[in-house]
């Protein structure tokens, strides 16, 4: 019985590829394992194996062609004895096996390919951080973190990355793509799988006066290192009388990924932002995830930044500037509006500025704040855009107990009671462990049809 | 206290010998298909592959008794099989449906079968070695005669935590067997430049835990360790490691570019080194099977996991409520 062999996705979220290269020809006989095509999405170009034997029938799809379709059959695999004219096409399915020849990022959802420009970056924009005129380039998220690491590390020797494959490997999700070419191995470093011995090793070398920024592989694994970042990082500035304290920047991919389950799926935000000592940054665009990361790295004291997986292929607007910088504590509105006011950060600004946008359709104008920094947090602007639309929604991926959203509004009600028209609502993910399966997981994250709705309930529609 | 390279092998009869090819062939043929599914679509996030590593699980679950327990980390697909739990649930579990063995709440990484024993299943990496001591700790309490095969990798092996439970498994004498699955690299990290002293199986000594060197490509020889680590934990003697060299023919996980390693190398060690060849040709050569005999098996292997496919497809996404259950007992 013939086998159809089929194009395989790379991803989950892979839907078509290019046929680069045909390694076998009609008549070879193959095996298991053996190497029979590349394929390229637009960052990799994958190596297929076979996975039944038998002899190739005939190649359905010529080399070079582009936009082949997940699951259409390329080849055909004929069993000992079988003819190729005698082909029935409707029989057993087999896909080659992908396996990866070059680089591309280890985890299936960031090979997602990278999304075009932002479209909300073209709506009303309030002050970009750049002076008018300034030259712009699109960049995505990725390269803006790396270029940040690049500027700071050039202009200061003290400061050095340290993390699970962010030399050789060039970072996990590849962050760190090309830092060790250009640095060596004396400040890009290669730690072995023990986060809460390099967590300390960089709080004592911090402690000796240099500037680690420690990479963790995801936010989930700083677990195991915790207490290093909180009762030793945070904590020596203050124990000492002000003799000695940390700066280092713990950084990596937070909050939730794509289908990975309960320990590798969750935002640490509120957690970290709990603790006094440490300071909290959670970027959404690309120029702020620059502009804060150079910043964290130059802070005195141990910034924890908190990075998305989901995030780092997408393009946004960045200054071409020698030095650009973004402050810690200052909220940046993305969008001006008179009805209701929407506080997000990191990638709860992609809902609450979607749901703008779908709540505009409806004549309904939000302002979109975006916070920057989790501690410290630039309350004067919640306060006045409170004060002006007197209705509030908060928007983040965590859980929703003791949330980032139930301090502000907490802090709304004690500065601004008078002003509101309506209680805060707080949109939050689930308050659930993440599930694996594909509905359920959709069904725990926080969305923009949750935030249209949170609004529409402040202002009564 | 020994610490050694192992060489010595059970006497085992020709029938033990056909079911390790059966079961490690199965494993086999099931991280095929699981590969495929992920190339298309049905299987998401992270999918690890046990393919080459096959006998470590095998030869260990044959020095098994009835009620020891396992536990390893997110690379499980093969130790779940090797349990005894149904291909049907794994790959349901792997599509994230209903039928799965998590309810499809799991999936790869996590899954778990209190009928078997399996205890997981676990994520982060290490996590599980203190819980599988855990684990002995509850049998040595209860006197159940039971022991723990603790399953983890070469670069879980650098993890605090490890150390923390050597130390306590040896205070205690917990009936509890670390096994070392060396696979000589951590995602892309090879052992080499990971560990300062590469030999594990010696790491134990400073805790008084005896230690062995085991050959993970031949299932004899794992399936001789097995029964020497077997008999000291269960009489009482307290840990045993076992430091299984063994080696992954596939990336780390679905979408790793492997780039730290030739295809030589990988090439090299299957068709030199792999454990179902090597049963195989003793199969052949102690003329304990014919070709035909071996065609059969790898047929039903394939029919198995053919069933589970079918399984997996057409066993329902988990009910929406399930989003709620389970969070509390
Ligand atoms: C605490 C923690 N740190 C990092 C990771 C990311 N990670 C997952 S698997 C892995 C490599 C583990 O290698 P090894 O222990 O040798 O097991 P193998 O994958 O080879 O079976 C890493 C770094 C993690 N899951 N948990
Ligand atoms: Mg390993």
């Amino acid at each position: 019985m013939a086998i159809q062999i089929l194009m395989p996705a790379l991803s989950p979220t892979m839907e078509e590829g290019t046929l680069a290269k045909w390694l076998i020809k009609e008549g070879d006989i193959v095996a298991s394992g053996d190497i029979i095509a590349e394929i390229e999405t637009d960052k990799a170009t994958m190596e297929f194996e076979a996975v039944d034997e038998g002899v190739i029938g005939k190649l359905l799809v010529a080399e070079g062609t582009k936009a082949v379709q997940v699951n259409a059959p390329i080849a055909m695999l004929l069993e000992e004895g079988e003819r190729s004219d005698a082909v029935d096409i409707d029989v057993t399915v087999a896909v080659a096996q992908p396996v990866p020849s070059q680089m591309v990022e280890i985890e299936p959802a960031s090979i997602a390919p990278a999304a075009p420009a932002e479209s909300v970056m073209s709506s009303v924009l309030v002050g970009p951080d750049w002076p008018e005129g300034t030259p712009i380039k699109q960049q995505s998220v990725r390269e803006a973190l790396r270029d940040a690491m690049v500027e700071e590390m050039t202009s200061d020797p003290t400061v050095y990355l340290m993390g699970e494959e962010v030399g050789e490997y060039q970072g996990a999700y590849k962050v760190s793509q090309g830092l060790l070419e250009k640095f060596g191995n004396k400040r890009i470093i290669d730690t072995p799988i023990t986060e809460h011995g390099f967590a300390g090793i960089a709080v004592g070398a911090a402690f000796g006066g240099l500037r680690p920024i420690v990479e963790f592989m995801t936010f989930n694994f700083a677990m195991q290192a915790m207490d290093q970042i909180i009762n030793s990082a945070a904590k020596t500035l203050y124990m000492s009388g002000g003799q000695m304290g940390a700066s280092i920047v713990f950084r990596g991919p937070n909050g939730a990924a794509a289908r990975v389950g309960a320990q590798h799926s969750q935002d640490f935000a509120a957690w970290f932002a709990q603790i006094p000592g440490l300071k909290v940054a959670m970027p959404y665009s690309a120029s702020d995830a620059k502009g804060l990361l150079k910043t964290a790295i130059r802070d005195p004291n141990p910034v924890i930044f908190l990075e998305n997986e989901i995030l780092y292929g997408r393009n946004f607007d960045v200054p071409v500037m020698d030095d650009f910088t973004v402050p810690f504590g200052k909220a940046r509105i993305w969008r001006e509006g008179r009805d209701v006011t929407i506080i997000s950060f990191g990638i709860g600004m992609q809902h609450a500025l979607e749901a703008a946008k779908k709540l505009a359709a409806d004549g309904i104008e939000a302002e979109v704040i975006d916070l920057h920094t989790l501690r410290p947090i630039d309350y004067d602007t919640l306060i006045s855009s409170v004060q002006k639309t007197n209705r509030c929604v908060t928007v983040e991926e965590g859980f929703p107990i003791c949330s980032i959203g139930n301090h502000l509004s907490s802090v709304i009600m004690e500065r601004a009671f008078d002003y509101l028209d309506a209680p805060v609502i707080n949109c939050t993910g689930k308050d659930v462990p993440m599930p694996y399966a594909a509905n359920l997981e959709k069904l725990a994250l926080v969305t923009s049809v949750q935030v249209v709705s949170a609004v529409k309930s402040v202002i009564y529609r | 206290m020994a610490v050694r390279k192992s060489t010595s092998k059970p006497n085992i009869s020709a029938n033990e010998l056909l079911n390790y090819y059966k079961d490690m062939l199965m494993i086999r043929r099931f991280e095929e298909k699981a590969g495929q599914l992920y190339g298309m679509g049905l299987i998401g996030g992270f999918c690890h592959l046990y393919i080459g590593q096959e006998a470590v699980v095998v030869g260990l679950e044959a020095a098994a008794e009835e009620g020891d327990k396992r536990i390893t980390s997110y690379r499980d697909h093969g130790h779940m099989l090797a349990a005894g739990m149904n291909p049907d649930g794994v790959m349901a579990e792997l599509t994230g449906r209903v039928g799965g063995y998590s309810k499809g709440k799991g999936g790869s990484m996590h899954m778990f079968s209190k009928e078997k024993h399996f205890y997981g299943g676990h994520g982060i990496v290490a996590a599980q070695v203190p819980l599988g001591a855990g684990l002995a700790f509850a049998d040595k309490y209860q006197e159940n005669g039971r022991v723990t095969f603790t399953y983890f990798g070469d670069g879980a092996a650098n993890q605090g935590q490890v150390y923390e439970t050597f130390n306590m498994a040896a205070l205690w004498e917990l009936p509890v067997i670390f096994v070392i699955e060396n696979n000589q690299y951590a995602m892309g990290t090879s052992q080499q430049r990971s560990t300062s002293s590469p030999d594990i199986y010696t790491r134990g000594a400073a805790f008084g835990i005896p230690g062995e060197a085991v050959d993970g490509m031949d299932v004899l020889a794992v399936k001789g360790a097995g029964d020497r680590a077997v008999k000291h934990c269960r009489s009482g003697k307290g840990p045993y490691i076992l430091e299984v060299k063994t080696y992954r023919y596939r990336g780390h996980s679905m979408s790793d570019p492997a780039k730290y390693r030739t295809r030589e190398e990988v090439q090299k060690m299957r068709e030199e080194r792999d454990a179902i060849e090597h049963v195989r040709s003793l199969l052949l050569t102690g003329k304990h099977a014919s070709e035909d005999d071996l065609k059969a098996i790898d047929k039903e292997a394939k029919a198995i996991v053919n069933a589970s496919v079918d399984f997996a497809k057409e066993s329902p996404e988990p009910d929406l409520d399930e989003l709620w259950t389970d969070i509390y007992a």
